[in-house]
């Protein structure tokens, strides 16, 4: 990687002396004073459109070479399998148009350079053209608004069907904390203004709602896998986004307010630990952390794939380590692990 | 006035040109001469322009190299590099004001102000400005602005850091980061300036365009760049205001304990007194000005482009009625899109369907302007200065960057690249890169008007060639930092593992970005010194049809000398040839628009 980017740099320098040199040249030969293009200009630039055509595909073909494999896994919730096939449609899409026009602008701009004394066509309209494409994206797009919209309706329908998993994410400056509905699957209320801290209240539970008294409250968030969850996301202070790109799943915590979003895990932690794509990357990782280590730096401990949420709204000096746990397992881990957690009025009564 | 003066302007009809004794003040300061004032706005705003992508330089080593010490950082950041190692509210204050200035004082004021206020009354055929005073007082409100925008890096607490969307709560509460005290202050202070400032702009350039058109000029034969201007000026009036109220009642917030904004906080171990405001009000309002915003950035740089491709391609524009067509109807969906920044704030989801729709119908107008500039350039006769290949790397740009909005505008897809890289990438390909180069068009295609000289062109080819490859060496590859889920605005990604093996990519930008920076010297050199030393211009060098090329190279206040040219036919009547093939003005392929139709001559006005 570092000699691809000495090579390139040297190869930027080169071109810029080549530049300078016959700049130099031609200040000095005075052949013509003009700072107008003539027909040199015209044959250099022209012949670099069409160089800087090729550069185009070709950074697009080593972008995809080299760093597809940084790419998100595979989606591990129910939409997002439905989200990732859009997007795929939507990829192809755009490179058949961006290949397509890119190669128009720069052929035409190579192959029409000025000459002196061609003339240039005048045309100034073409209804059937210009009709042309306008349909063409008009369809299209019709198209993926449709689909867009049908999938954004689904995703964004949160409802009490198939008894789900109520949790809510509540977001600080600069953490996150879960809290589960309990034994009755039904959050207490709660609001900033019975934040104890003296208590160990922090998420401002009402103390005397009988739902309050069941719940967990947790700093590492676990989903039984195959549950629907019903996210209720509340802030105590500034705006945070709860952002788990793995389901394919975003929502800002509002302070003021209590925003939600709804998925389905599909794949356990454990399960996708054995994905090829994710082997690949903890092996990736892991060489550099080693390297790293090797090296007697900080941060180089091996790593092991976790879910994670992280913030995705600028909310202040560490904004970029918010983050927490995501642990999708089966039911009946998942129901030992809640046996194993204290419940708030559990929690009060062990402070008092 | 002396007497003579008095009886030097009476001997001259009303048609004439007015010569007054100018002092140096009047000359070159408090001018209200729209050439003086388009001079002012773009030496401002390109001093803001070396600040801010000064600024992204700093950020972008730090990205690529996080935590290392570096000298550099030591000079400029200073305490807030302590050992050289950038502070984490510094990042994020660099990347806020690198957004304000780059979007606000640079393409807004920097483009649209240079370019409205050459153009309009140059190639309406008009003296001057409707309101000369007004130009002045919006240019010097503007520097103002830019004077306390600069300030404001030199607070004790730094400057505002709450990125250049400044929501609130993070942009209210000063416990919330040490950027939103004194500094948010001045940044909001400025901003209130600013649109001002843009408001008095945008009400002369919309009054001078319908009123001040000389003979024969109709809507129909105006160039596309006076189009664009004049839109860009409509959807300026209709959005800046809305942004000043926002800021109105944020500073309200802020200072005298309103809560329009805020609501159930708890900061720094105490429940503060706001009930019932809500921040996605604020969003609203933002972004209410905060879309329209990118085509009052982009518009006026596809106008440039419009002009300098036709007048370099030796063709006319393809589809002028199209184009203009286009211009309206980006305008007018511009201002009903917003809602697409927000679709996962906590909005209603139904809004969230509207905007998608909304949003997806203007790529249709955006697809027409760029088939109709590679039209223009198909069998043509392309004459490759400096200006026109800026103006094919903006089409460029504009397609790459255009495409990735199909994303980001479908509700569902934005779900998961939402405030990542990706957006980042997207935006600053399609309107930064893009308006950039509308910028430099300009620079290179009217510097001869602006300063009587040309520019370099082997330094302008040098300038555009690296600038084109790195453009796309930096944001190409972004797209994928951001598909891998790499939120922005993060000081360093070394707190997640997964994204380790994204540090090579970073470097690639940095590297990218630094020669991009690099390159900006040499455009820079190559103004200051073009302004001295520049080769002096022809009356018209491009061979151009437009109304700024008849008035004499040298400047006074009123353009012409003796009466304002009429115009006879619209602008793009080049290459135009009579029914035995021969150009209608023989040995020449260009008929300006003050020459009257000939003999035989069919008018194709499009």
């Amino acid at each position: 990687m570092t000699t691809f980017l000495i090579i390139f740099v040297l190869v930027l320098v080169a071109i810029a002396i080549w530049q300078m040199t016959k700049i130099f040249e031609l200040s000095k030969l005075k052949t013509e004073d003009s700072q107008v293009a003539n027909d040199k200009d015209n044959r250099y630039n022209g012949y670099l459109l069409f160089a800087f055509l090729i550069f185009i595909y070709g950074i697009t073909i080593f972008s995809f070479y080299k760093y597809t494999k940084v790419l998100l896994p595979e989606a591990a919730s129910e939409h997002g399998g439905e989200y990732d096939y859009l997007m795929l449609v939507s990829f192809i899409i755009i490179f058949f148009v961006q290949t397509i026009t890119q190669a128009l602008l720069h052929y035409f701009g190579y192959k029409y350079k000025g000459e002196k004394g061609k003339k240039a066509l005048f045309f100034a309209d073409n209804d059937r053209l210009e009709f042309i494409w306008t349909i063409i994206p008009v369809i299209v797009l019709a198209g993926l608004i449709l689909w867009g919209l049908y999938t954004w309706t689904n995703i964004m329908d949160i409802n009490d069907e198939d008894d789900p998993l109520i949790v809510e994410l509540y977001a600080q400056q600069f953490n996150w904390t879960a809290r589960y509905g309990g034994a009755d699957n039904v959050l207490g209320g709660a609001n900033v203004r019975m934040i104890d801290i003296d208590k160990a209240n922090v998420l401002g539970l009402d103390e005397a709602d009988p739902y309050a008294s069941d719940d967990i409250i947790v700093k590492e968030l676990h989903l039984p896998v195959g549950r629907k969850v019903n996210f209720k996301m509340r802030s105590q202070d500034v705006l945070h986004s709860a952002y788990m790109p793995h389901f394919r799943a975003q929502m800002n915590c509002v302070p003021g307010m209590i925003t939600e979003f709804s998925f389905t895990p599909t794949i356990t932690t454990a399960e996708m630990r054995l994905n090829p794509d994710v082997v690949d990357k903890v092996k990736r990782t892991n060489k550099i952390r080693a390297e790293r280590a090797a090296n007697g730096e900080e941060n180089s401990d091996p790593w092991e794939f976790d879910y994670i949420l992280l913030c995705n709204k600028i909310c202040g000096k560490s904004h970029y380590n918010m983050q927490m746990k995501i642990i999708v397992e089966s039911q009946e881990d998942y129901d030992a692990w809640v046996k194993s957690q204290q419940t708030f009025s559990q929690t009060m009564a062990s402070i008092q | 006035m002396s007497v003579t003066a008095h009886a030097h302007a009476d001997d001259h009809a009303e048609d004439h040109a007015h010569h007054h004794k100018e002092t140096f003040v009047t000359k070159y300061i408090f001018s209200q001469d729209h050439k003086m004032i388009s001079k002012q706005y773009l030496i401002t705003g390109l001093i803001m322009g070396f600040i801010g992508i000064a600024m992204s330089l700093l950020f972008r080593m730090q990205l690529a190299w996080p935590g290392e010490s570096f000298a550099i950082f030591e000079t400029f950041l200073g305490d807030w590099a302590p050992g050289g190692v950038m502070d984490a509210d510094m990042y994020l204050a660099l990347v806020t004001i690198h957004g304000t200035i780059m979007v606000f004082f640079v393409l807004t004021a920097g483009l649209s102000g240079t370019f409205s206020n050459l153009l309009i009354p140059l190639q309406i055929g008009a003296r001057d400005m409707a309101s000369g005073f007004l130009n002045m007082l919006s240019y010097w409100m503007f520097f103002v602005s830019s004077v306390i925008m600069v300030i404001s890096l030199f607070v004790e607490a730094g400057p505002a850091a709450a990125g250049w969307t400044i929501y609130p709560p993070l942009s209210a509460l000063p416990m919330a980061q040490p950027g939103s005290g004194m500094g948010m202050t001045l940044w909001l202070v400025s901003m209130a300036i600013f649109i001002a400032s843009s408001l008095l702009g945008s009400l002369n350039y919309i009054v001078t365009v319908i009123n001040l058109r000389t003979k024969g000029m109709s809507m129909t034969r105006l160039p596309l760049t006076i189009w664009a201007f004049f839109v860009t000026a409509v959807i300026g009036v209709i959005s800046f205001p809305v942004l000043l109220s926002a800021a109105l009642l944020l500073i309200m917030d802020r200072s005298f304990g309103t809560s329009f904004f805020l609501s159930d906080i708890f900061i720094q171990g105490e429940v503060l007194h706001y009930q019932g405001g809500s921040p996605v009000l604020f969003e609203h309002l933002f972004w209410f000005l905060g879309h329209p915003e990118v085509y009052i950035v982009l518009l006026p740089a596809l106008g440039i482009t419009s002009e300098v491709m036709s007048t370099n391609a030796r063709k006319p524009i393809f589809g002028y009625r199209a184009m203009v067509a286009s211009i309206l109807a980006i305008a007018f969906l511009s201002t009903i899109v917003w809602g697409h920044h927000m679709f996962i704030s906590g909005m209603n989801p139904f809004l969230g369907s509207v905007f998608t729709f909304t949003t997806l119908l203007i790529a249709i107008p955006s697809a027409v302007k760029a088939f109709n500039y590679i039209t223009t350039l198909w069998k043509g006769n392309l004459q490759l200065n400096p200006a026109m290949l800026f103006s094919i790397g903006l089409v460029s740009t504009f397609i790459t960057g255009g495409l990735t909005g199909i994303i980001l505008g479908d509700s569902t897809l934005d779900i998961n690249v939402h405030d990542t890289y990706f957006v980042v990438a997207h935006f600053h390909l399609v309107m930064g890169i893009s308006a950039l180069y509308g910028l430099f068009a300009g620079v290179y295609h009217w510097f001869p008007k602006m300063f009587k000289r040309m520019m370099n062109k082997n330094l302008g080819y040098v300038h555009f060639w690296i600038t084109a490859i790195c453009a796309y060496g930096v944001f190409f590859p972004m797209h994928f930092v951001g598909m891998a889920g790499v939120p922005r605005r993060y000081y360093e990604n070394t707190a997640f593992p997964m994204f380790d093996e994204l540090a090579d990519v970073n470097v690639l930008i940095t590297v990218f970005a630094i020669v991009a920076g690099l390159a900006q010297l040499v455009f820079l050199y190559n103004f200051i010194s073009s302004i001295f030393y520049g080769k002096p211009t022809e009356q018209n060098p491009w061979k151009s049809n437009t109304l700024e090329w008849t008035a004499p190279i040298e400047h006074f206040h009123g353009n012409w000398e003796g009466a304002i040219p009429h115009v006879h036919r619209w602008a793009y009547d080049y290459s135009k040839v009579d029914k035995d093939g021969e150009y209608i003005i023989p040995g020449q392929d260009f008929v300006p628009q003050n020459i009257p139709l000939q003999e035989d001559e069919e008018e194709l006005n499009h």
